[in-house]
C-alpha cells in the first residue's frame, strides 16, 4: 500500500494531499483511500457496497483528475463512499482503468463525517515517476 | 517580488516583477493583514494579471488568502469582447453567497429558547457530506430551478414575493440554459436543494448589539431597528451540481485553451475567450449553477421561517421574517464598467469577493438605493460578521467589489492540530454560543483564531471607501455542516 500525507500552507482553505505509490494501481488506490480520509473517518464507514468504475482518458493525469472527481460525484449522487479500491490500468494513451470499490452509503448515525469534497482542482497538480514509484500532489477543494 | 505602496492601505505588484504581467496587481490591506497574507497570494493575484484581456489591475481585498487558481479575494475584469472567462477564477462553489434575515425578535426572547431552535434548525437544514435536501425535484423541474432561480421556489410555495426583491438579481441570473449543462451535473445535484454542505457554509443565529451599530440612520433603512435585535444569516452555494460544471468545464477549458492558443501560469487558470463556443457555453452553465445557489439559500430561508414559526408558536411574518439581502462570492458577471474614461463590457470575476454597488445603482433594490447595496461579510462561527453598504468609490476602484469574510489565516489541519471540536464546542457553549455541528472535526477547522481579525479587515474596507461598516453582529447558535 502507497502513503500519502496532507501538506500544510497551501490553498488554506482547501486540502492538499501528496500521494506516493509503488506503481500506479498502488497510487490510484492510495489517492481513493486518501479522498475518503478528506471525507470521513474510513474506519466509521460499513463495508457494505461493491461498485465497477471504469473510466478512459488520453493523459495518466486526466485519469487520476478524472478518478477521483468520479468518487466526489458518487458521494453526492448514491452518498456513497469507498474507502478500498483494487485498481487495474491498461494502455499506452489513451488509457482505461477499471477499479473494483468497497464502501458504505453515508449514515451520520454511524460515519464520522469530515469535509465535503467539492471538486479536484488543477492548481499544482501533478502525476509523476519519482524514486522507482510514482507520486502525485492534489489539492481537494473543501 | 516588488509590493510597492500605493495609497492608504493599497499596495501594487508592477507588471515588471512577473514576465506576461498586461497589468499591475492590486492589494489591498494593512499592513498587519499585509503580513498576514501568504506568498501565495502574490504568485495568484500576479498570475491572473497576466490573463488576455484583464484591464486595470488584478485585484485581492484585505481577507485574501491563497486559493487555487485565483487568490481567495480575487477580483478581475476582462473585456467581453477581446477577454476571456475562467472557472479557476470562479470556484468550483459557483454562487456561494450570503443571505441575511432579519426579525422583530430580539436577543431576550430567543435566549430562552435558543438551544431548541438551534436543534431545530439543525434537523430541518441538512448539513454535512452526502445529505439530501427535501425538495424532491424531477429532471425537469431542476432544469426549471436552472433557469428561473429562486424565483421558482417563490413559484412553488418556498418564499415569499419580496425575497426576490432583496436578491442580487433578483434570484436569477440571465444567460442560465440547461442545455450546457452534463447529465452528470443534474445527477449530483439532483436531491441537494435545501442542504447547507460543510467547511465554513453555515447557519447562523446573530444578535445586533448596541455596540455594534456603526452608522444607526443606514442601519435603519437595512431594518437594524431595535437594540438586541435576532438576525439569521446563511452562507452556502450551488452545492454538488455547482462543483459538477466547474469540474466539467476545468476539463473542457483545459483542453480549449490549446486550441484558442492561450497558455496560462497555473493550471487552474485554464480559460477560453468569453465569446468563444467554451466560453459562451460556461457562461450559460455557470448562470445555471448561479441560479441554484439562490434557490437553495430560498428553500433554507423557507425552512428558517417554518422552524421559527413553530418554536415561537407565531407567523414568520408576525417574526418580521423578511429578507435584508442575498448576495454572491463566487460569479462572474456580465457588467458595464467605467474604464480610464472609456464605458467597457467587462466579464467581472469575483472569486471569494462581493458584490458592493453604490447608491443609485440601477441593481441596487429601491428600498436601498440610496444608501447602497447592502454587503454581508461572514466572519468566523466565534467572532461575528458584519453588515456594509457598496460605494460610489467601489465602482470607480474595485469594479463596485469588496471582500466577502476574514479570511483564512491557517490551514484546517494546522487548526485541527490546534484545538480539539468537543473542546471547542463546550468553550463557546460557555461563551452563550450554541453550536450544533455534522462533524466536530469541522467545527475544530472552522476555529476562530483560524481567522484573520474580521474587525480589521472590515475597517480597511470602510478607511479605503469601497465599502461603508454599518452593522457588526454577535454569534449566539450556528448550524454547522
Amino acid at each position: 500500500m502507497g502513503r500519502y500525507h496532507f501538506v500544510e500552507g497551501i490553498a488554506l482553505a482547501d486540502c492538499a494531499i501528496d500521494v506516493e505509490g509503488a506503481d500506479l494501481p498502488d497510487l490510484f488506490e492510495t489517492a481513493a483511500l486518501a479522498l475518503a480520509d478528506v471525507m470521513v473517518d474510513p474506519a466509521t464507514v460499513p463495508t457494505t457496497t461493491r461498485r465497477t468504475i471504469t473510466l478512459d482518458a488520453a493523459e495518466l493525469d486526466l485519469l487520476l483528475y478524472d478518478w477521483l472527481s468520479e468518487l466526489i460525484f458518487r458521494k453526492d449522487r448514491d452518498a456513497e463512499v469507498y474507502t478500498r479500491a483494487k485498481v487495474a490500468i491498461d494502455g499506452g494513451g489513451p488509457f482505461r482503468l477499471v477499479a473494483d470499490v468497497e464502501g458504505g452509503v453515508l449514515d451520520p448515525a454511524r460515519t464520522e463525517l469530515r469535509s465535503d469534497a467539492k471538486a479536484v482542482t488543477f492548481h499544482q497538480f501533478a502525476l509523476e515517476r519519482a524514486h522507482g514509484g510514482w507520486r502525485a500532489r492534489i489539492v481537494i477543494d473543501i | 517580488m516588488k509590493v510597492n505602496p500605493a495609497g492608504d492601505c493599497i499596495w501594487e505588484i508592477p507588471p515588471s516583477e512577473k514576465a506576461g504581467m498586461l497589468v499591475p496587481a492590486r492589494i489591498y490591506a494593512s499592513e498587519t493583514l499585509l503580513g498576514q497574507m501568504d506568498q501565495g497570494v502574490f504568485e495568484q493575484v500576479t498570475n491572473v494579471a497576466c490573463l488576455p484581456g484583464i484591464v486595470r489591475a488584478a485585484l485581492c481585498m484585505p481577507d485574501g488568502h491563497w486559493g487555487y487558481g485565483f487568490p481567495i479575494g480575487g477580483v478581475a475584469a476582462f473585456r467581453a469582447d477581446t477577454g476571456v472567462i475562467s472557472p479557476g477564477g470562479i470556484g468550483f462553489d459557483i454562487n456561494c453567497g450570503m443571505r441575511l434575515l432579519r426579525t422583530h425578535l430580539t436577543e431576550d426572547d430567543v435566549r430562552p429558547r435558543l438551544a431548541e431552535l438551534v436543534e431545530a434548525l439543525f434537523r430541518a437544514v441538512p448539513c454535512g457530506v452526502g445529505a439530501r435536501g427535501f425538495v424532491r425535484l424531477t429532471a425537469s423541474a431542476f432544469r426549471d430551478v436552472m433557469r428561473e432561480g429562486a424565483g421558482w421556489c417563490v413559484r412553488h410555495g418556498y418564499g415569499w414575493p419580496e425575497d426576490l426583491e432583496c436578491t442580487e438579481g433578483h434570484g436569477c441570473l440571465p444567460g442560465a440554459d440547461p442545455e450546457h449543462v452534463s447529465e452528470r451535473a443534474l445527477e449530483r445535484g439532483l436531491q441537494q436543494l435545501g442542504t447547507l454542505g460543510s467547511g465554513n457554509h453555515y447557519l447562523e443565529i446573530q444578535v445586533a448589539r448596541p455596540d455594534g451599530i456603526h452608522d444607526a440612520k443606514v442601519a435603519g433603512v437595512l431594518g437594524v431597528e431595535r437594540p438586541g435585535q435576532i438576525f439569521v444569516m446563511l452562507h452556502c452555494g450551488s452545492r454538488g451540481f455547482g462543483h459538477q460544471v466547474g469540474t466539467d468545464y476545468l476539463r473542457t477549458f483545459d483542453a480549449a485553451m490549446r486550441r484558442h492558443g492561450i497558455t496560462v501560469r497555473d493550471r487552474e487558470l485554464a480559460c477560453a475567450p468569453f465569446r468563444s463556443a467554451e466560453g459562451q457555453a460556461y457562461f450559460a452553465a455557470m448562470n445555471a449553477a448561479a441560479n441554484t445557489a439562490f434557490a437553495n439559500r430560498q428553500v433554507i430561508t423557507h425552512r428558517v421561517r417554518e422552524v421559527m414559526s413553530a418554536v415561537f408558536a407565531k407567523d414568520p411574518h408576525e417574526l418580521g421574517l423578511s429578507v435584508v439581502y442575498d448576495v454572491c462570492h463566487n460569479t462572474a458577471k456580465l457588467e458595464r464598467h467605467r474604464v480610464d474614461g472609456e464605458v467597457l463590457d467587462l466579464v467581472v470575476h469575483r472569486k471569494g469577493a462581493t458584490r458592493a454597488f453604490g447608491p443609485g445603482m440601477p441593481d441596487v433594490p429601491a428600498v436601498y438605493r440610496a444608501v447602497g447595496q447592502p454587503v454581508i461579510i461572514g466572519g468566523s462561527m466565534e467572532t461575528g460578521s458584519a453588515l456594509l453598504v457598496g460605494t460610489a468609490h467601489a465602482m470607480a476602484e474595485t469594479f463596485g467589489s469588496t471582500a466577502h469574510g476574514a479570511g483564512r489565516t491557517m490551514s484546517r489541519h494546522q487548526a485541527k492540530r490546534r484545538v480539539w471540536g468537543t473542546k471547542l464546542l463546550e468553550d463557546m457553549a460557555g461563551r452563550g454560543i450554541v453550536v450544533r455541528a455534522a462533524s466536530k472535526s469541522g467545527v475544530a477547522e472552522e476555529a476562530g483564531f483560524a481567522y484573520k481579525d474580521l474587525r480589521a479587515v472590515v475597517d480597511v474596507l470602510d478607511r479605503i471607501g469601497i465599502s461603508h461598516k454599518v452593522v457588526s453582529f454577535t454569534p449566539i447558535g450556528n448550524i454547522k455542516g
